[in-house]
């Protein structure tokens, strides 16, 4: 891996971009998609048609999708540059990291210590997968 | 949990590993994108291995939206991240790369956050929990009023039209 001086400002931008916008974008269509329901029981009850216009009939869902787009933009960016090898596994690790609290406090999961061991476990496994 | 829901998040690591290698694969092949050069965003999607990974892509999002539907959002995401394991056994046994004592390392961490996630419950945080959901559907099912069962999944009226 690189020394972390010569990772260029634009490499650090696009990590921090590509976290926060994924934390954004997950926490809003996870929100989305429980106003949704089930998609297997509102299929089986009303048809796959309800499924997709509840889906795109709700704005949160669309928020969350142009969060994604800056996130996924700011990684095409990134992948043409050539740190690859860093922005990708960074930003996945610290995603994790932050999807835990941020699921705590804005979905009110129950983020109990079996939650964060694996959501810790998961965030060093793509790190050294970087390495 | 049902075999379905499995194959559901199967199908979210499956898609993202598989999209996610054609993109970078083709981003490779097209060279730089910077700032000032915005139709290099357009020459990219072109690259056939840029446009398969997109489909991938697309395909990853169903999945990880009926998911997310079901399930709560820290259960998706360590549960699907076995897509990075999957990623490193292709390099590993279809690429022959060569993978470092501390790859091994992260393969394995990945493996024991996938199992923490997957031993818990899939859903924490809603009325609609998965042994009232299921009573629900058999209820409907037995010709109980729909009405009733719809209007108990939490949905705001002014997200349904």
């Amino acid at each position: 891996m690189k020394a972390l001086s010569a990772v260029s400002a634009y490499t650090w931008g696009a990590i921090v971009v590509m976290t926060l916008a994924s934390i954004v974008g997950d926490v809003l269509l996870a929100r989305a998609m429980k106003q949704v329901g089930d998609v297997h029981e509102v299929w089986q009850r009303s048809g796959l048609w309800t499924v997709v216009a509840r889906t795109l009939g709700n704005p949160i869902f669309f928020l969350g999708i142009a969060a994604m787009t800056v996130s996924f933009f700011s990684l095409l960016f990134a992948l043409s540059w050539g740190d690859v090898s860093l922005v990708a596994p960074a930003a996945a690790s610290l995603t994790f990291i932050g999807n835990a609290f941020a699921a705590k406090v804005f979905l009110h999961e129950k983020v109990d210590r079996r939650r964060w061991i694996a959501a810790m476990l998961v965030a060093a496994g793509v790190a050294l997968l970087a390495g | 949990m049902t075999l379905r829901k499995y194959l559901v998040l199967a199908g979210v690591a499956v898609f993202a590993a598989a999209g996610d290698s054609m993109l970078s694969h083709g981003m490779k092949q097209t060279g730089n994108i910077s700032l000032h050069h915005l139709q290099g965003v357009i020459l990219a999607v072109l690259n056939p291995w840029v446009a398969v990974g997109i489909v991938l892509l697309f395909a990853f999002f169903a999945a990880y939206m009926n998911a997310l539907s079901w399930a709560d959002l820290t259960y998706v995401l360590p549960a699907t991240s076995v897509s990075y394991v999957l990623l490193a056994l292709v390099a590993r046994f279809a690429l022959h790369e060569n993978i470092s004592a501390s790859r091994w390392l992260g393969i394995a961490l990945i493996s024991g956050g996938v199992a923490f996630a997957a031993g818990g419950p899939a859903l924490t945080a809603h009325g609609h929990g998965e042994e009232k959901s299921s009573l629900l559907a058999k209820a409907a099912k037995n010709g109980a009023p729909a009405d009733g069962a719809a209007a108990e999944d939490g949905v705001p009226t002014e997200v349904r039209s």
